[in-house]
């Protein structure tokens, strides 16, 4: 395919590696903050050419994985209620909350339908005008003016049994948050490539600034994931750090102001819980005053029921541990037994994204 | 979550175009790329358009990587 297989040549990618070889002198540890990074990593093969001194620590950059067990929970309980359809990305339709999932429910008789885009859940609302249709947002700044864009046009149609429940977060944020918790040491970012053709590469500037922490914004090919590591170890090696972008032919230094705007016009932000990370200051998105009527907060009464009690396991699950870069899967209990992607516990093996079904998918054997 | 493909705009109706990708045509809103036009490249995420693709960008870092001089040889 054009444009992506280009990107892929074995040639060009032992040369970026042999420089890579060449330049990188210091340990380091790179955080990949993107879960599409980590599938892209682990599937190039790319974490076992590195010479040993560089280590790539996946982040949380799997929205699947961070939204919390009481989001999970809501969109759950609203399930149940009459005349409801749950419309809901692929990605989020097995993972756990605290007693069920979307596809228990579903297995139970609730109306569950996986969309692609926001769009379908839509289509869904104007053909069943009789049902309230609820639409699970999740999704970071890739996602979210997809999101903002539908609703805009549910509003623009008064589309009166259109709701979302809005669980969006923001990225820059949760790289901060890693950075103070100083759980772990990072050396450099490879920053989200989908993310920042929607936001640019000046939301990361206070990461170089105020951290000295390099950061690059890097395409999903082979070729962008070394020439990415290469322009962040020039910059350790250098002892400057900046912000870059190695993902040029889809990110302008501005990002996509349409999208933005629509972002804008549709969300504020607000303080937002993460899985395993744990309540981040101004870190998701609600719905403005203007867009209220379409939050489900605005329509429906949701009640989790008290009764219903987290499976012992998820106790032992280290999903949190992961999620921060600070433990990796092989080092849980769990792991590769009781927890695999046919019967997962964490959200981290889940998703596809997820780091623990990535180590699964292409980890090393000798580390399972 | 986050993946997204480049695919090519092959016809526009108001805000909504048919993309190619791999022989496959998909349906895909250009709310986000209103400046996008038939023949660009666009990527594809959760039936939005996000971005266009710069092509100068696209060729420039693949051809400056055939210039990149391999240090290991030159040392």
């Amino acid at each position: 395919m054009k444009y992506l297989d280009e990107y892929r040549c074995p040639n060009l990618a032992k040369k970026i590696l042999d420089n890579i070889k060449a330049i990188s002198k210091q340990e380091i540890k790179l955080m990949e903050v993107c879960g599409t990074h980590t599938v892209a990593i682990f599937r190039s093969g790319i974490r076992n050419i590195l010479p040993d001194n560089i280590s790539l620590i996946s982040g949380p950059g799997c929205p699947v994985c961070v939204t919390s067990k009481e989001d999970i929970d809501k969109a759950i309980a609203i399930s149940r209620q009459k005349d409801v359809i749950l419309a809901t990305y692929g990605d989020m339709f097995r993972v756990p909350g605290s007693f069920s999932s979307l596809e228990k429910e579903k297995a139970n008789g609730a109306d569950v339908r996986v969309i692609y885009s926001s769009l379908d859940a839509l289509k869904i609302a104007r053909k069943n005008p009789q049902k309230k249709l609820v639409l699970m947002g999740i999704g970071f700044e890739t996602t979210s003016p997809t999101v903002a864009s539908t609703i805009i046009t549910a509003k623009k149609e008064n589309l009166r049994n259109f709701y979302v429940l809005v669980c969006h977060k923001v990225i820059p944020p949760a790289m901060k948050a890693i950075l103070d918790s100083g759980e772990i040491m990072i050396n450099g970012f490879i920053c989200p490539g989908h993310v920042s053709t929607i936001i640019g590469s000046h939301p990361y500037e206070f990461i170089a600034r105020d951290y000295n922490v390099g950061c690059v914004i890097t395409g999903f090919e082979p070729i962008d994931i070394l020439q990415g590591i290469l322009m962040l170890i020039q910059m350790i090696e250098s002892g400057y750090a900046k912000v870059d972008i190695e993902y040029r032919r889809f990110v302008r230094a501005d990002g996509n102001p349409i999208a933005l705007k629509l972002m804008d016009e549709v969300f504020r932000v607000c303080d937002s819980n993460w899985r395993g990370l744990g309540m981040i200051p101004k870190s998701g998105l609600e719905l403005r005053d203007e867009y209220i009527m379409f939050d489900v907060k605005s329509s429906f009464d949701i009640e989790i029921d008290s009764n219903d009690k987290s499976e012992e396991e998820n106790l032992q699950c280290m999903c949190g541990e992961i999620l921060k870069g600070v433990r990796i899967p092989p080092d849980c209990r769990l792991f590769g037994n009781l927890c695999t992607p046919d019967t997962p516990i964490g959200p981290c093996m889940v998703s596809s994204e997820g780091t623990c079904a990535a180590y699964f998918k292409y980890g090393d054997i000798k580390n399972r | 979550m986050c993946l997204a493909i480049p695919a090519k705009i092959i016809n526009i109706t108001e805000d909504m175009a048919e993309v190619e990708l791999s022989g496959v045509i998909r349906e895909a809103s250009l709310v986000l790329t209103p400046d996008a036009k038939i023949g660009d490249y666009v990527l594809l995420h959760a039936g939005f358009a996000i971005q266009v693709l710069n092509e100068q960008e696209a060729v420039k870092l693949l051809e400056d990587l055939e210039f990149l001089e391999n240090i290991s040889e030159i040392s």
